[in-house]
């Protein structure tokens, strides 16, 4: 065996180097873990207070005359956000009855419908928002930032409810199918 | 009744699996060999247990029994009966049963062989290979079960493995169909192969533990694996090289290797794997490098466990991934305890792992060997690191990136050359000693041919700097090694008066790991033509044509000629062909058809490339659009890679070195000990 | 008045040939060949893992409308990039842009190489270092074939072959 040819005293790995290789370890592994968390929970959990993001709506959009705002800027409000994208078939199927549904809430102040138009080409997104006559403000979601808040795995169209004190209060995956669905949708958040 | 059968057997298997583990380590703390025995045994028997299951899934799969989940996702009723079987592997819960069946098999047939010397490894090598196979089948016993079936209840039709209350059997009409990309030739072989190779790798591994548990930690455990370890290398190069071949055929980006992360989440215990076959022999002959090699040992399997990982957790994303699963967290703590443990057995025997022997010289050949570690480090470093980067990004600025091939290949293009350069020199090096002047005498000759070479190439084929260093260090790999086998026949002739192709013949059998390595580096340079030739030269064209036009490239021309589409009910496809002529330098030279193929089950369309292949360049062709007009023309896609021919040629003769350098011994003990001619004459091991 | 009007023509011919590349992609539409050239440095913002060049989906088709539309005003490809980057994130770069903490990317791997490396040469020195102390198993160095020519090597190895052969 080798240890009978020992001359010199045993070496262990020095402490520091013990130390280095274990912070690494635990390091390496908390960064899979976190990974991992995210793709097992992509989704923000509803009870829970959405962050703030900026929304730079389309030319001829605006909230309350501001063209540019936040989500806080909201609070206090119901505000319903709408994901889609031009490219995307089943979102064709719910744009008219959410903007038939806007025209129900749009004149009581009370309710905020906003568009999140992700990933998609301002040709492309002027193009439906013409098509389906949509009134009610619309932004591009820059840098996917607000996707990545809401849903890391995007599947468009999602719908996106958050209370007055800006709790995500309901998350529908999918097109709506009429008007008194989304009418429902929007009571949960009473 | 068959899917209870099934899932009964895994049950069972998985239980013989960890009575093995408790058995196994039991008896080596009592020194019980009865106990140890039971354990081989429970060991034996979990393989044909597996099998039986595994013959039972795949009797579900062929009979369409869509009432089972798994059967349902995978298979249809218009797909050919060898597909029906292959799709074993098609899906995660199936794939999953798979491993398992393959790490019994392997795991049986180390144990099968003869342990009188190394009778004190046997317990420990049978608990991580029952560990984890057990895992393995803990996953598919708890999380992904592939006998589950599909129930009708009040809400609707769910998935369980037994009828819940007041539920009656679904049968579908038909099922999903296995996802088209799969269905390629390339797609059935290259799963096995890859898992072979990722299966295998834990033999060593296991051995590598058992040696650190004993603490007999002498180079025994090495020579016992040896050969598991250059099987397991064949089988995942091969894994790798028929991916490479499948993404060409099937995927129709034009290249074969998108540094994508499952694509390296394979590739990286690929170069563990192949420092760890260079290091061994480092050992082997000079009793350096003991810490060195467990570390590479261990690396191989952490990865090949984090690899399965990433490509099933749905942690990274990617167009290989499996579907979002369940499984992550089981994984991954199983990832962090084999981790943990392991090392923290390294470090608690890092004192007994002492060198026998100093290093004599910066140019033997041992130091060129820890120089080559040190290149396969680096690309692991880089490989890694791209992997990871898009998570720590995340992590801690919440944007997500993309770390993509142009990354990867600035950073190892010059890893790779330097590696080359080593693969030419390496072999001229001695063990223990070399000089200057013995290297540069024996390599001169070698390194003025390539440089006429180089010169050739740079007046007749490319003015490219990188492509030519990239050319000459091919060149001289390839030069010298042949060298290397007409001095050893030379030398050969010399002594037994034997004409040139006995001797050259002799010469390779009787140190045939010594020259099927050296097979092994002219198929890497080959390859390295491949691979050069594509990413230094590749050129594309896109263009919408009408019937009759043509599309330019180098000096080829296409030229549409017509376009057909129709539906092959029997086989469920669409198909969309196109038929272009393809002219080089105005002379016709045939005709190709790329086409589109949508498959109905799954909804999918395929691009299958027209392809004419030549050692000089492959035009590659794909229809991207058309016209239900045909007047109003269809776009087509033209890719010429020039010399990607090589790399499947390398592949080739990777396969006939590997063979020459893995082939079993009659009597593996004389190899052994004739291997060992330098060096250590005394040692407990012999 | 015809004079100037021909002076004007003039003058703009002339910026035109020194702004030549903005004229010409007003005239002619920019082929597939420009627009796949920049897409390939893009990835699908949707699909996972996919250069926009080769992506088939719908939308990518989109984005690749949306890349002739500017290269036919007259953006350059930086302008292009950046514009894209902007849109949809760093994820649509095929590398991430060396800002921020994106700069690891490029410094930590030629960093842990060049440590490797460090440590590499240190600990070879280290044991081509002459020791002291030297017993224990038989005199390795009467077994290296260090001073003899490596063809000797060969006919000795050889040689000690044919022994056991016999």
């Amino acid at each position: 065996m080798t240890e009978t040819n020992n001359t010199t005293p045993r070496r262990g790995v020095p402490i520091w180097a013990q130390v280095t290789i274990w912070v690494i370890l635990v390091g390496l592994l908390a960064l899979v873990g976190f990974g991992l968390k995210r793709a097992q929970n992509p989704m923000a959990q509803p009870g829970k207070a959405v962050p703030d993001f900026d929304l730079v709506f389309y030319e001829g959009y605006e909230h309350a005359g501001n063209k540019e705002m936040k989500l806080s800027d909201l609070q206090g409000k119901i505000v319903l956000i709408n994901i889609w994208a031009s490219w995307c078939k089943p979102c064709e199927q719910e744009a008219p009855e959410l903007e038939q549904a806007w025209q129900l809430y749009k004149d009581g102040g009370d309710v905020v419908f906003i568009g999140v138009d992700y990933v998609d080409t301002p040709a492309g997104a002027n193009e439906y928002l013409q098509k389906f006559n949509i009134t009610f403000p619309n932004a591009p979601d820059l840098k996917s930032t607000i996707s990545s808040i809401l849903n890391r795995q995007m599947g468009v169209p999602e719908t996106y409810l958050i209370d007055r004190q800006g709790l995500l209060r309901q998350v529908k995956i999918g097109p709506f199918a009429s008007v008194e669905e989304i009418q429902a949708f929007i009571a949960n958040a009473e | 009744m068959f899917a209870e059968f099934g899932y009964g057997i895994l049950v069972v298997s998985f239980l013989v699996a960890i009575y093995g583990v408790i058995a196994a380590i039991y008896g080596a703390q009592n020194k019980s060999a009865t106990l140890v025995e039971s354990a081989r045994r429970a060991m034996l028997l979990t393989f044909p247990l597996i099998t039986l299951s595994a013959v039972t899934l795949i009797y579900l799969l062929v009979n369409d029994h869509y009432e089972v989940a798994f059967v349902y996702e995978v298979t249809s009723r218009s797909m050919p009966t060898y597909l029906k079987i292959t799709a074993w592997w098609g899906g995660q819960a199936g794939s999953l049963v798979f491993w398992s069946f393959l790490m019994s098999g392997f795991a049986s047939a180390v144990t099968l062989r003869k342990w009188d010397r190394d009778i004190e490894f046997l317990p420990w090598v049978i608990v991580v290979c029952s560990v984890t196979l057990a895992f393995f089948l803990g996953l598919s016993i708890f999380y992904e079960n592939p006998f589950t079936r599909f129930w009708s209840v009040a809400g609707g039709v769910e998935p369980h493995m037994f009828a819940p209350a007041n539920a009656t059997l679904f049968t579908a009409a038909d099922g999903n169909g296995l996802n088209p990309l799969l269905r390629h030739p390339g797609m059935i072989i290259h799963p096995p192969m890859l898992y072979l190779g990722f299966v295998s790798f834990v033999i060593p591994y296991a051995f590598a533990i058992a040696a650190l548990v004993t603490g007999r930690t002498d180079d025994r455990w090495i020579r016992l694996t040896r050969r598991w370890s250059l099987w397991a290398w064949l089988f995942l190069s091969f894994g790798l090289v028929l991916g490479s071949r499948w993404a060409y055929d099937v995927l129709g980006w034009g290249g074969f290797w998108g540094w994508d992360p499952v694509e390296i989440a394979a590739f990286m215990p690929w170069l563990t794997g192949t420092a760890f076959l260079h290091s061994v022999m480092i050992q082997e002959k000079r009793g350096l490098l003991k810490h060195w090699n467990m570390i590479l040992v261990i690396l191989t399997y952490s990865l090949v466990i984090f690899g399965t990982f990433l490509t099933r957790s749905g942690v990274l994303s990617s167009v290989h991934a499996f579907a979002q699963s369940a499984i992550g967290p089981l994984f991954f703590a199983f990832i962090g305890i084999s981790f943990v443990i392991s090392i923290a057995l390294l470090i608690w025997r890092w004192p007994e792992l002492r060198s026998e022997t100093e290093m004599k010289s910066m140019l033997s050949r041992e130091a060129l060997f820890l120089l080559n570690n040190l290149l396969f480090m680096s690309i692991l470093v880089v490989c890694f690191w791209g992997v990871i980067f898009p998570l720590i990004s995340e992590l801690f600025t919440g944007q997500k990136v993309t770390v993509g091939p142009p990354f990867y290949q600035r950073a190892t293009a010059p890893l790779f050359s330097a590696l080359l350069f080593l693969m030419a020199i390496a072999p001229l090096s001695a063990w223990g000693h070399s000089t200057v002047q013995t290297l540069g005498r024996s390599m001169w000759k070698s390194a003025v041919a390539a440089a006429v070479i180089t010169v050739a190439l740079f007046f007749t084929y490319t003015k490219s700097i990188p492509a030519l260093i990239g050319f000459s260090l091919i060149a001289f790999a390839i030069l010298i090694t042949l060298q290397e086998f007409w001095r050893g026949a030379r030398a050969r002739q010399k002594i037994q008066g034997e004409n040139f192709f006995t001797a050259l013949a002799r010469l390779t059998s009787r140190n045939r790991r010594r020259y099927g390595g050296y097979i092994i580096h002219i198929s890497m340079a080959l390859m390295a033509i491949g691979i050069l030739g594509i990413n230094a030269f590749q050129t594309e064209t896109q263009g919408t044509v009408a019937q009759g036009e043509e599309l330019n490239i180098s000096d080829y021309t296409v030229k549409y000629r017509e376009l057909a589409s129709w539906d092959n009910i029997g086989e469920g496809v669409n198909y969309t062909r196109a038929v272009v002529d393809v002219y080089r330098n105005g002379i016709y030279l045939g005709q190709l058809n790329p086409r589109i193929d949508y498959y109905f089950d799954a909804q999918q369309n395929m691009t299958i490339p027209g392809n004419r292949s030549t050692l000089r360049d492959d035009l590659y062709v794909l229809l991207v659009d058309w016209q239900p007009v045909s007047s109003n023309g269809a776009t087509f896609k033209v890719y010429v890679n020039p010399l990607v021919n090589w790399l499947w040629i390398g592949s080739l003769v990777f396969f006939v070195g590997i063979i020459v350098a893995a082939w079993p011994d009659k009597d593996p003990e004389t190899e052994v000990v004739r291997a060992r001619r330098t060096v250590r004459q005394t040692s407990a091991a012999d | 008045m015809r004079k100037t009007l021909l002076i004007t023509i003039f003058a703009l011919i002339l910026s035109g040939s020194f702004f030549g590349r903005a004229f010409a992609q007003d005239t002619t539409p920019p082929t597939d060949d420009e627009v796949n050239a920049i897409a390939k440095q893009l990835f699908c913002p949707v699909c996972e893992s996919t250069p926009l060049d080769v992506c088939p989906t719908e939308a990518c088709h989109d984005w690749r409308e949306q890349i002739r539309t500017m290269l036919s005003e007259g953006k350059s490809e930086e302008e292009i990039l950046q514009y894209f980057t902007d849109q949809y994130g760093d994820k649509v770069r095929a590398t991430p842009p060396a800002t921020g903490l994106n700069w690891l990317v490029y410094i930590l791997p030629p960093t842990l190489i060049l440590i490797g490396a460090i440590i590499l040469f240190r600990s070879m020195r280290e044991w081509t270092k002459p020791k002291t102390v030297e017993t224990g198993v038989g005199g390795e160095g009467s077994a290296t074939p260090s001073d003899r020519s490596d063809q000797d090597d060969y006919v000795a190895r050889f040689e000690e072959e044919l022994k056991k052969r016999k």
